[in-house]
């Protein structure tokens, strides 16, 4: 499409914008190293995500007015043989609905930052840091536009492999600090190494398509597979659906393949916010949407999916019940969250899942956020707490624990609201957002299919059920530590994003109320595939009645009689072994360890000790030693002896004449 | 008339004891005269040839081969005056500076 031929009056050629803003803050920051204050690097970068978020609304207004799919070429990248792959911008209902949470929390999560990095170099004895982040932080924005700007799997590929590269840089942050000293490296390498499984599906996926379709250009494959003009087996479409899946469950830590980001929270609490919470970990769910006219071809894909979701927003609801790092419990909620919504995207209601993805993005950004501002509150407190107090533990303070907080309410204020209305949307209490998407996907898997209800409700209970524990632990009763005894609030750049999210937490349900639909007639643009959610007044008041008592069950436990210092859980001494499992993860970083990991120790032990240096090496070392030896024997010959030379050269003549004499 | 193969016999004789002179002496000198006489067994294999099949072309060639000998020798012993003043030795087997 050429340039001139955008609709007039609209906004469309800022498109590239939004990725090269964050990317001028970037190279900004860069320059501006070691040579400017933390104020400088801090706003710089806000307002480079700042400024991209309002190309994106000015992109959202165009779209108003002209909601067809428009598509911005900017530059040709690939031009082999047939493929053909130009680096072009796609702006439809969907990919400005990404770049608008993307750049609109990716900006709070900024402004935050200024002042939680603040505390935090501090905290961990490298003020020199603190612009490195930004530029990191800057970085990751550029790479999720890229991904959600793309108009061709190829594209994606990049931002997804950029976003990947980010998350590894920041998990890996402290990369010298950790258990044992490289506890934040290794959390990182699993992270990168784990979502190289999923980029191997993606890629695969990306051949697949290449072969069916013959290109890699979401608007010739997607108008090729409506039109069902497509030339391959079932099989075939459905290999190309499951490896786009593993992509999936890389990306957005699903059943198997989640287990890197429960230690990706190893990074700064901003980078577990806007990474693993808000955005990266989202893609997979917006690759899935995009994807659904590649879904629509094989019934079966569209199933297995919403299995594999439904699966994991229940184990990892159960994980989740018996974690006592603040975070931990946050990451496996959000893994719980991203099921639903990869559940939701599997069935086909693409636009429930995207609404979830946004409201999300609201809640539990804030939800980190605010953990982010209650774990500095208690490290500030421990740090001015009485020496001999925390000296006689013996062992290191882990500001993080639940069962080192309690009381928290009083103490910190404006956490204490903001955490819950994000827990209370968590939970799925209306009128909160988070009640309307879940209730959406809820209804849909009702009209749909049962199992998957089953699974998604008994994970709504659950999901209640441990925000309300989290929420009493850390901020009711009394302090169980000096350290939270001497809590104090954050400073106001932190709070102040924290409203604002709170904000939205508490209107995004308006984004696609029932009835009125808003998101879902936006997005029905691009997705054609788009659902309408019929209102259930009986699954609404399912998911109403298991809020209510996840949450009392909660209280029951936790806010009636409130945890006493170095007292156990008391769910601990209900369940037993069962707790144990939900406390150590159903042991599947170790089951992983003995199925994949030993055994791939072991495996490269074996090339690299008998085979690499035995076989290659012998090999190698082989054809020197012969060289040599038959250099021995050569070597005698060379004398130095000019008249045995002349008599080899005689020998030589004689031997020559002798055969043409001869022959 | 003699037969040419006596010719060739001598010449065969004569380039056999050259080649050996060449082989076994260590004087350079002597190394050189060796040579001549091969040189002079291939002359006396032209010259014989040349008469047997009444052809100029091998009388002519030895020429050549005498000019281009007495060239050799020139240089030859240049190259050993030389050595000698460096060396105050000839002997071929001292040489052996280039083996390694």
């Amino acid at each position: 499409m050429e340039l001139s031929s955008l609709p007039a009056g609209t906004y469309f050629n800022l498109v590239p914008w939004v990725v090269f803003f964050p990317l001028i803050g970037l190279v900004l920051n860069l320059i501006l190293t070691n040579r400017a204050s933390e104020k400088v690097y801090g706003i710089i970068a806000s307002l480079a995500s700042g400024v991209s978020f309002i190309i994106a609304s000015l992109l959202l207004l165009s779209l108003n007015k002209h909601p067809e799919a428009v598509v911005v070429p900017f530059a040709e990248w690939i031009n082999v043989g047939n493929l053909y792959i130009q680096w072009a911008f796609r702006v439809d209902t969907l990919s400005v609905t990404m770049m608008m949470v993307v750049a609109g929390v990716g900006t709070l999560i900024h402004v935050y930052s200024i002042g939680y990095m603040h505390e935090d170099v501090r905290i961990q004895g490298d003020p020199s840091r603190y612009s490195r982040f930004f530029i990191f932080l800057n970085l990751f924005i550029v790479m999720m536009m890229v991904l959600v700007s793309a108009e061709s799997y190829l594209m994606t590929f990049v931002g997804w492999e950029g976003v990947g590269l980010c998350s590894y840089l920041l998990i890996g942050f402290w990369f010298e600090k950790g258990k044992d000293g490289d506890g934040n490296a290794i959390a990182a390498k699993k992270a990168f190494l784990t979502n190289r499984i999923g980029d191997f599906g993606f890629i695969t996926a990306m051949f697949l398509m290449f072969g069916i379709f013959g290109s890699l250009d979401f608007s010739t494959i997607f108008t090729a597979a409506r039109a069902g003009a497509v030339d391959a087996a079932p099989w075939i479409l459905l290999a190309l659906n499951l490896f786009l899946l593993l992509a999936v469950t890389g990306k957005s830590a699903q059943v198997p393949l989640f287990v890197w980001l429960p230690d990706a929270m190893a990074g700064p609490t901003p980078v577990s916010a806007l990474i693993h919470a808000a955005t990266m970990v989202t893609a997979g769910v917006y690759l899935v949407a995009r994807s659904s006219p590649l879904f629509a071809l094989h019934p079966a894909a569209g199933t297995v999916v919403a299995v594999i979701g439904a699966v994991t927003a229940l184990f990892a609801a159960t994980i989740a019940l018996g974690q006592y790092d603040i975070k931990k419990v946050l990451a496996y909620s959000t893994i719980s969250q991203l099921g639903f919504m990869v559940a939701a995207v599997g069935m086909g209601a693409y636009v429930a899942g995207i609404f979830h993805l946004v409201t999300h993005a609201f809640f539990k950004a804030l939800l980190f956020l605010s953990s982010g501002s209650v774990i500095q509150g208690v490290e500030f407190g421990h740090h001015h707490a009485p020496h001999d107090a925390h000296a006689s533990h013996g062992e290191e303070f882990d500001p993080q624990d639940m069962r080192n907080m309690g009381g928290l309410r009083i103490r910190m204020k404006t956490t204490f609201w903001v955490y819950l209305i994000g827990a209370l949307a968590l939970a799925g209490i209306p009128p909160l957002a988070g009640f309307f998407s879940k209730d959406e996907i809820l209804t849909y898997a009702s009209e749909h299919n049962p199992l998957v209800l089953v699974m998604l409700v008994t994970a709504a209970f659950l999901t209640a059920f441990y925000m309300g524990r989290q929420v009493w632990l850390v901020f009711f009763g009394h302090p169980r530590s000096d350290a939270a005894e001497g809590a104090k609030e954050s400073s106001a750049v932190m709070t102040i994003p924290l409203i604002i999210l709170a904000a939205l937490s508490i209107v995004g349900g308006a984004l696609n109320l029932p009835k009125i639909e808003l998101l879902g007639h936006w997005l029905e643009h691009t997705i054609l595939e788009a659902h309408h959610v019929t209102f259930s007044m009986v699954v609404a008041g399912i998911s109403v009645a298991v809020a209510l008592g996840g949450i009392l069950f909660a209280w029951f436990f936790y806010g009636r009689k409130p945890l006493s210092v170095s007292q156990a859980d008391p769910l601990a001494r209900l369940l037993g072994p069962l707790f144990k499992a939900f406390e150590r993860k159903w042991w599947v970083d170790e089951i992983y360890d003995v199925i994949f990991l030993t055994p791939y120790k072991d495996t490269s032990q074996l090339l690299a000790q008998p085979v690499d240096q035995g076989l290659v090496d012998g090999a190698v070392n082989g054809m020197g030693k012969l060289t040599s030896v038959f250099s021995r024997v050569f070597r005698a010959m060379q004398n130095g002896r000019v008249r045995v030379y002349a008599l080899y050269m005689m020998i030589g003549v004689a031997a020559i004449m002798g055969y043409l004499i001869l022959r | 008339m003699v037969p040419l193969s006596y010719y060739l016999a001598l010449s065969a004789i004569m380039f056999i004891l050259g080649t050996f002179g060449v082989v076994s002496r260590r004087n350079p000198i002597v190394m050189f005269m060796s040579l001549e006489l091969m040189f002079n067994a291939a002359n006396l294999a032209f010259v014989a040839f040349a008469r047997y099949y009444n052809m100029l072309n091998g009388q002519i060639f030895v020429f050549f081969v005498m000019v281009v000998a007495a060239a050799e020798v020139a240089v030859g012993l240049a190259l050993i005056v030389v050595i000698f003043r460096n060396r105050h030795n000839i002997d071929v087997d001292e040489m052996n500076t280039l083996k390694e």
